[in-house]
């Protein structure tokens, strides 16, 4: 067998070899987190833990750090009764925070870590007065006000704790979806250039199913053009309140007339008027 | 007397090339300066001319929309935040596609940054040394490198039209953070080749006397122009890791310097510079084990035998302080952000430090059978080969260690067959302190080979001979016993802070036996009775591991290069532009696995092209009259 050959079978050997290797291993795949949309109808404080549990242990990325000893690099909250644990550090004299009990103690602690670091589990040299935890609410984590509380219910209930927190509401519901239209810091937004675009620039989706009839916040759409005329749909859009749905609370943004450029809106009406079931 | 003369020549027309390309340069950095004072610049030029007024009196007033307008054009402008729809589909997954000819433009433009880098120190040698083989062997190792920086730009080139044409928003984007320092880095591609032509084909034009240091400095300015192209090319890999001198939402705020020198960019230049030197000296040391094969005669063989030693010495050498480099570089993503460091080291993505394991084991094991496998060429080295069987065992024991998972994916039976989620004895030592231990005892194992394999062709004449072996002993002993000790208190009977401390001080350690025994070396073995070496006596399956080193590095490369892109999750831009197409996901291990393995076998296959046409330069073809006459002989 001549050089070339033994050298090239040798070499494709141990590539395979190694990877042989690779698929001894488990096959795991990291997803990026997905949007996910709550019936508000149906939702119950359980699905609601539920649902915070999830976060906690997936879009959360909470147990990265928060696991048992010696893995953890931040308190085992998973497996401490938080309510407890909250309340013993309120009462902790190096405790300088706003909380007053154990909700806004959670709270305060996912959105201003550094309010308050547990001895010995601050930045390394900072002599616990600065905490590595990111705040949740900013990238790369960004959970929305819904999620922090499915959060908090979550940490208050595993123990067997009171949930304090409330169901979110219609309203709140709203606001996520205002304030994920107004996150660009008072950039100028990107122009959306076809009606799927404006539509999920606006968050329209987060309210509304465009493809059934199902309740999420406000009423389905998919036969919207067969009940609303292009007239009646720009101005349930820019006008919202002005007819509300039956049996729907007035939660639509009253801003859009001043956020959607023309373009956008005459996409998102053309849209709608399209979708007769 | 002629050839002289025409050195002279050469010499006065390289000096002439330098001078046009100085004063080219000095002319461009003028027309630049001069722009910038607004002499005649952009400003001026392109100011448009709409105002007539007599002198004397005041400009006329200018309307509110200019003003509206020119404020709307300096508003900071955010990153894209591009839709599933605003990724062009081609059929073929994109990342599939960016992915291969991404880490085929890494793989070749880290061999043609290391070669010219190793040949320059080779050449300086040869200087010293007053020894033409040092020289040849520099040349010979530019000779086989060269198509590689053809293949380098053309694989360039694809990825760049590629990112352009499957990526088109974070491209934009980043044309827009990064600005003029693209044309830059063109530029930069006219310095190096100038500096690469004349350095490759001026060699023996260049070789003797004053005209040689005329040539190391060409080598110096074309390493010069090579470093700087990686290190602007590292700071857009860096930005999109860890995004600086831009807000949150990713509108440029600072100026191009603050972009580039984000935190991770030093450590990722210093860990990209010492693992291309490696990553070089395992594959021209791969040519070298493949000529050595080939060669019946001799001399060759002497020849490709020493090559290859050389390089492999330059390959582990380089390979010993890169796990330091690596671990200052995790240590700054973790400084950076802590999700990021456990994404990398304790999330999903932790279990390809199993294979990171494997590779590096694969790298040390074949690097230290070919240092054992060469003692044969002194006799010097029969005295040693009792401390192989120790070294072999050391080896071994800290692989097993240094592959040992922590966590398994258990059925029921299983975890009650275990008694637990872990094994009561095996279970600690899946754990970093176990691992960095290990590793730390394999870099002094591999330390001590090659300083045994140094040894080996001397006999040491200074008086305090013994006292000096005594105390290296020393060193080596108290140096294990301090790893040991760290790894062992630290790492299992405190909390974390002190396990990642405590690691430092382990590498200190390591340093400390390094630096300690090329010291204490040099000095006992200043005037030392050399025993005779035999070049081209080592058995043939000695350069199977001059193979192994060059599979194990490219596979290694290609596998951090997935660990380093992977730890961005779901963002383009960490923390500032999400990637939102149908790749935003982290591949498994397994898919990844065959990535690599398809990168490594096209690596593979272009090397061996580059080789071929390296030594189509030395073929002849006979002319056919000869051959027939030759025949009828």
């Amino acid at each position: 067998m001549s050089v070339l050959l033994k050298t090239l079978g040798f070499s494709l050997g141990l590539t395979l070899l190694f990877t042989l290797v690779t698929y001894l291993l488990p096959q795991v795949k990291g997803e990026a987190p997905v949007e996910k949309a709550v019936d508000l109808g149906s939702l119950t404080m359980e699905s609601f833990i539920a649902l915070g549990d999830e976060i906690f242990h997936n879009k959360g990325t909470c147990t990265l750090c928060h696991q048992p000893a010696p893995l953890g690099r931040a308190p085992d909250i998973g497996g401490e009764d938080m309510v407890a644990l909250a309340n013993k550090h309120l009462a902790d004299e190096r405790y300088q925070g706003d909380a007053k009990n154990a909700e806004e103690y959670i709270r305060e602690s996912l959105l201003h870590p550094g309010k308050y670091v547990v001895a010995g589990w601050g930045k390394k040299g900072s002599n616990d007065t600065e905490s590595p935890m990111p705040m949740v609410d900013k990238p790369p984590i960004q959970l929305t006000p819904i999620e922090i509380d499915a959060v908090i219910a979550w940490l208050e209930a595993k123990d067997g704790g009171e949930v304090t927190v409330t169901l979110p509401t219609a309203e709140a519901a709203a606001e996520v979806a205002s304030a994920a239209t107004a996150d660009d810091s008072g950039k100028a937004p990107v122009l959306a250039t076809t009606a799927v675009e404006a539509l999920a620039k606006y968050a329209c989706t987060s309210c509304h199913a465009m493809d059934s009839n199902d309740v999420l916040v406000g009423p389905g759409l998919v036969d919207i053009g067969s009940r609303l005329s292009k007239e009646e749909l720009r101005q349930s859009i820019v006008e919202p309140n002005a007819v509300v749905a039956e049996g729907f609370p007035p939660a639509m943004p009253p801003d859009f007339a001043s956020k959607m450029t023309v373009s956008e809106l005459e996409m998102i009406v053309n849209y709608l008027a399209e979708k007769k079931g | 007397m002629k050839q002289t003369e025409s050195i002279h020549t050469i010499g006065g027309r390289l000096a002439a090339m330098l001078f046009s390309l100085l004063v080219l340069l000095l002319f461009g950095m003028a027309a630049v300066a001069q722009a910038d004072a607004g002499m005649g610049g952009t400003q001026e030029r392109i100011a448009p001319i709409g105002e007539v007024r007599l002198a004397g009196q005041p400009p006329v007033e200018v309307s509110a929309e200019p003003a509206a307008i020119q404020e709307q054009e300096t508003q900071l402008k955010a990153a894209p935040r591009p839709g599933r729809s605003d990724y062009p589909n081609v059929g073929v997954s994109s990342r599939a596609i960016v992915w291969v000819l991404g880490q085929m433009h890494l793989f070749f433009g880290a061999l043609v940054l290391a070669v010219p880098l190793f040949v320059l120190l080779i050449e300086l040698v040869g200087v010293y040394t007053r020894d033409d083989r040092y020289d040849d062997m520099a040349h010979e190792f530019m000779k086989i490198s060269l198509t590689g920086f053809s293949i380098t730009a053309i694989f360039g080139g694809s990825l760049a039209l590629a990112l352009f044409l499957l990526y088109p928003d974070l491209m934009g984007y980043l044309m827009n953070v990064f600005g003029a320092q693209w044309l830059v880095y063109a530029g930069l591609f006219f310095f190096e080749s100038f500096f690469l032509y004349i350095y490759y084909y001026g060699w023996n034009a260049l070789r003797y006397g004053n005209l040689k240091w005329v040539h190391l400095t060409l080598g110096l300015l074309l390493n010069a122009s090579g470093l700087t192209i990686m290190v602007l090319a590292n700071s857009w890999a860096t930005f999109m890791m860890a995004p600086s001198g831009v807000n949150e939402v990713g509108a440029v705020v600072g100026n191009i310097w603050e972009v580039m020198k984000g935190p991770l960019w030093n450590p990722i230049n210093l860990h990209r510079f010492i693992a291309n030197i490696a990553f070089g000296g395992a594959v021209v040391g791969a040519y070298a084990a493949f000529k050595f094969l080939s060669a019946k005669d001799p001399v060759k063989r002497a020849h490709y035998d020493w090559m290859g030693y050389t390089s492999n010495f330059i390959a582990i050498l380089s390979f010993l302080p890169l796990p330091f480099a690596g671990y200052w570089l995790m240590a700054e993503i973790y400084a950076y952000s802590q999700q990021m460091g456990i994404t990398a080291m304790g999330g999903i993505l932790a279990w390809l430090f199993i294979v990171q394991a494997v590779l590096i084991g694969t790298i040390l094991l074949a690097g230290n059978f070919y240092l054992w496998s060469g003692m044969s060429r002194t006799d010097g080295s029969e005295r040693y080969k009792g401390l192989i069987k120790v070294i072999a065992l050391v080896l071994v024991v800290s692989f097993l260690i240094w592959v040992t998972p922590h966590t398994l994916i258990l059925s029921a039976s299983e975890i009650s067959l275990l008694g637990g989620s872990h094994h009561h004895i095996l279970g600690p030592l899946g754990i970093m302190p176990a691992k960095n231990i290990a590793v730390n005892l394999m870099l002094i194992a591999t330390f001590l080979s090659f300083q045994l394999y140094r040894r080996s062709d001397k006999v040491a004449t200074v008086r305090w001979a013994p006292m000096g072996n005594a105390l290296m002993v020393a060193v080596y002993v108290g140096a294990v016993v301090n790893i040991i000790f760290l790894g062992v208190y630290y790492g299992y009977f405190t909390n974390t802070v002190y396990k990642v401390g405590s690691s430092v001080a382990q590498v200190v350690t390591t340093l400390v036996v390094i630096v300690f025994g090329l010291v204490i070396d040099s000095l006992m073995f200043k005037k030392a009775k050399v025993l005779p070496s035999h070049w081209g006596r080592i058995p043939d399956r000695a350069q199977y591991a001059l193979f192994a080193l060059p599979i194990a590095f490219t596979w290694l490369m290609a596998l951090m290069g997935y660990v380093r892109s992977s730890v961005k999750t779901h963002w383009h831009v960490y923390t500032v532009m999400k990637d939102n197409s149908p790749d935003n996901f982290i591949p498994t291990i397994g898919y990844a696995g065959n990535m690599i393995t398809l990168v490594t076998v096209l690596f593979l296959l272009c090397v061996l092209f580059m080789f071929w046409v390296a030594n189509l330069s030395g073929s002849k073809q006979p002319k056919p009259g000869a051959v027939a006459a030759g025949g009828e002989a």
